[in-house]
């Protein structure tokens, strides 16, 4: 027999459809139908959605789930729970550097960890060189086929721009999209936050603008001379918005992100030495701030990524110099996005939506993030006006390494849908019984 | 002594934080402690009984030992941890190496530490007072304090005075403390050095940023130098410390810039012949000595009302 879900008067919010009503979402054996029968009715699992934002499930295209490697930080169990929550039904793993996915030994793995543990779609990303280190392409085709959806060092910037041109030249034959972390190592040795009057005041290490407008700039001119796509991860300066918006002017294949982190705070938040402040790129000032909302409403910056990064307390507890980089973010974001952006009444909430479904989507031709006929049934109910406060006991990544902790947020997730099935009921996760608890 | 009736402080994490009426509360307790130093019988009973903690895991010599000889003229017991003795190098935590000193029964830790906001970070971990005696770039609070203090002996009031802080700005924490000491004194600060260790953002603290060693020097009440710190630097804020001493170096020809009864003070250790010229530091003009020995009354002041705060309030819970 099917399996049949009617999700029931709701605000349906289907940016790729241009559709912003009250109305019903149905759904048959995980796919998305435009109507059901009177008697698939009858057999429908009915959910009321009277109050609540009915839109495609969130899409985070930098997600960071440290299997394999670091599963002491989070799993892909424990990270694909913490999506769940969040309204995420689509996450893109970063490679980890303490074992690389360059070989397709290494994405296979994942694969079956994503088979065995994962709550909701997961796609991963290769090394874009061998053991990330920024020397030798790592093997782009055999990855692809072994299933990964784009190439990247993650938070390991390519440095040496032959090896980028390469890589963006040799991943365009795939069709493979290279992402860039875009920060120049060589004016960042030792810096723990942003370079400006709170690194003067605070003595610590100031990591200059410089450093990511100097490689947003590189990637520019690479995407420019090899026709290639070059993904920009987490834009957090107001240079760099304005690099990307010229560049673009020019029809240069390129395309951005900014993290919720990046958009709500700046390197003020880091006057405590509260290490759950200390994120790579650093929290940079308001004008940047500024800058960066600016660019996500003109299209500039083409979506919202999270960059979760989970670190244990017993890294992030020490000296703010000695601080691994990096916040988690899946399970905020919504409510974050909500407050810089919709209850700020910067944008529509369709818009956000799409910064957050569609958009990252599209970028790397996932085929998700609609509701659109014959969809994956990936559903996120939310209350956009609902408050509550982040407690970290509650939070069901493995870690805790939040800026907003003990903060109010409003906005929250009420139900997730994966292909038709709650796997998120507001609470707590509810596993298909395909899967481990 | 009577414990200073304006003095809540068990922590001295700062000069930044801290108001003009607890800096004049301090220079006040340290100058009763200055008479005591005169007589034959140095040891106050102040802090009798109470056991002080040294956790210096910097390289120090004068404000390690300042603090232990301020320490025993007040009584206390004190034990003095370096890094290359202690549990740190076998992978101990800051943290847990801090819950231990104070499971041990120490009743104040004085913490010198590479990492900025060291010092804040464990006042929010233990309950027991925390002295900052140096955290990297950040603040050097009681540097600050008996360079003021040396100050306000040589040339009294401060209001209205002119002190030039000259060298390596941005990696000295001797000069932020001092840059919010001496405006909290109502003295006009001026920044002197290379462009790329004094930047012009400096400015925003409300200080004058020059690059020319004359106009820093001319109308001078007094001028602070500083080292340059190698060891903060990476390589490239400044060509060599040839080029350093013959821009910035102070020697007898640029000190006749100065005005006649200005003073020259260094926060120490003094690299002859770089910063400052043999002779100058030896001079009439330099007090770099007489910093020193208040650094053993300003000490003495800090450990007191910080020791004596605290046993004025309740704990708070351990977390």
């Amino acid at each position: 027999m099917s399996i049949i879900t009617w999700i029931t008067g709701g605000r349906v919010i289907d940016p790729a459809n241009n559709r912003d009503a009250i109305g019903d979402i149905y759904a048959v054996d995980g796919k998305i139908v435009p109507s059901l029968s009177d008697k698939e009715k009858k057999q429908a699992q009915k959910i009321k959605a009277e109050g609540l934002i009915v839109c495609p499930g969130f899409v985070d295209i930098h997600t960071h789930l440290c299997e394999p490697g670091d599963t002491h930080r989070e799993t892909i169990q424990t990270g694909t729970w913490a999506a769940a929550a969040g309204g995420f039904t689509t996450v893109v793993c970063m490679p980890n550097a303490n074992q690389p996915s360059d070989n397709a030994g290494t994405i296979q793995q994942i694969n079956d960890a994503v088979e065995r543990d994962a709550l909701v779609n997961v796609f991963p990303t290769g090394a874009l060189t061998i053991g990330m280190k920024g020397n030798e392409l790592a093997p782009a085709g055999s990855l692809q086929r072994s299933g990964i959806v784009a190439i990247t060092d993650s938070y390991r910037s390519v440095q040496k721009n032959e090896i980028m041109r390469r890589a963006v030249e040799y991943a365009s034959m795939f069709n493979l999209v290279v992402m860039d972390h875009c920060q120049d190592q060589t004016l960042t040795e030792g810096s723990v936050m942003n370079e400006g009057i709170w690194s003067l005041r605070l003595g610590l290490r100031g990591w200059p603008s410089a450093a990511e407008d100097i490689i947003v700039s590189r990637n520019v001119i690479l995407s420019t001379y090899t026709r290639a796509h070059i993904h920009l991860q987490q834009i957090s300066t107001s240079n760099a918005v304005e690099i990307i918006r010229r560049a673009k002017q020019r029809n240069v294949n390129i395309s951005a992100e900014v993290t919720p982190h990046h958009l709500h705070l700046s390197d003020e938040c880091v006057k405590n030495y509260d290490t759950n402040f200390k994120t790579n790129p650093p929290l940079r000032t308001p004008e940047d701030q500024a800058a960066l909302i600016e660019g996500l409403l003109d299209g500039t910056l083409d979506c919202i990524s999270t960059d979760h990064m989970p670190h244990t307390d017993y890294e992030k507890n020490v000296e703010y110099d000695l601080a691994p980089f990096g916040v988690i973010g899946l399970e905020t974001s919504l409510a974050v996005c909500l407050k810089v952006l919709v209850h700020s009444k910067k944008c529509a909430l369709s818009q956000l939506i799409k910064l957050l479904t569609y958009n990252p989507s599209n970028l790397l031709k996932l085929g998700k993030g609609t509701l659109s006929s014959s969809a994956d049934a990936d559903i996120t109910l939310f209350d956009p006006d609902e408050e509550w406060v982040v407690d970290p006991d509650k939070f069901q990544s493995r870690s805790r390494n939040s800026p907003w902790i003990g903060k109010l947020l409003r906005g929250k997730v009420k139900q997730t849908f994966i292909a038709g099935q709650k796997v998120w009921d507001g609470d707590s996760v509810i596993l298909p019984e395909n899967l481990n608890g | 002594m009577e414990k200073a009736a304006n003095w809540t402080r068990k922590d001295l994490l700062s000069i930044e934080a801290l108001s003009r009426e607890e800096l004049e509360t301090i220079f006040s307790v340290a100058n009763s402690f200055k008479r005591t130093l005169q007589r034959s019988q140095k040891k106050l009973s102040s802090l009798r009984g109470k056991t002080i903690v040294n956790l210096f895991l910097e390289p120090s010599t004068r404000t390690r030992v300042a603090f232990e000889i301020a320490a025993k003229r007040l009584s206390a017991d004190v034990i003095s941890i370096t890094s290359n003795v202690s549990s740190l190098t076998k992978g101990e935590t800051l943290r847990d190496t801090a819950r231990n000193i104070e499971a041990l029964n120490a009743d104040l830790l004085v913490i010198r530490h590479s990492a900025a906001g060291s010092p804040q970070y464990l006042s929010q971990i233990i309950n027991i007072p925390v002295i900052n005696a140096g955290d990297g770039a950040h603040e050097h609070p009681t540097q600050a304090l008996l360079d003021t203090f040396t100050l306000r002996e040589q040339l009294g009031d401060l209001k209205g005075k002119k002190v030039t802080i000259l060298g390596d700005i941005l990696f000295s924490r001797v000069a932020r403390s001092n840059i919010w000491a001496l405006q909290k004194l109502g003295v006009h600060v001026t920044l002197a050095g290379p462009s790329t260790l004094v930047p012009k953002l400096f400015c925003e603290l409300q200080v004058e940023v020059t690059h020319s060693l004359k106009e820093a020097l001319a109308d001078a009440d007094a001028v602070m130098l500083l080292r340059i710190q190698h060891e903060r630097q990476t390589s490239t804020h400044f060509p060599s410390i040839g080029e350093y001493k013959s821009m910035f170096g102070l020697n007898l020809q640029r000190a006749s810039w100065l005005k006649p009864d200005a003073i020259i003070m260094h926060p120490g250790p003094i690299n002859r012949g770089v910063e400052i010229d043999s002779q100058l530091a030896d001079s009439d003009r330099s007090v770099i000595l007489q910093q020193v020995t208040n650094g053993i009354v300003c000490r003495m002041a800090v450990l007191f009302l910080c020791a004596s705060a605290s046993s004025h309030t309740q704990p708070k819970k351990l977390t």
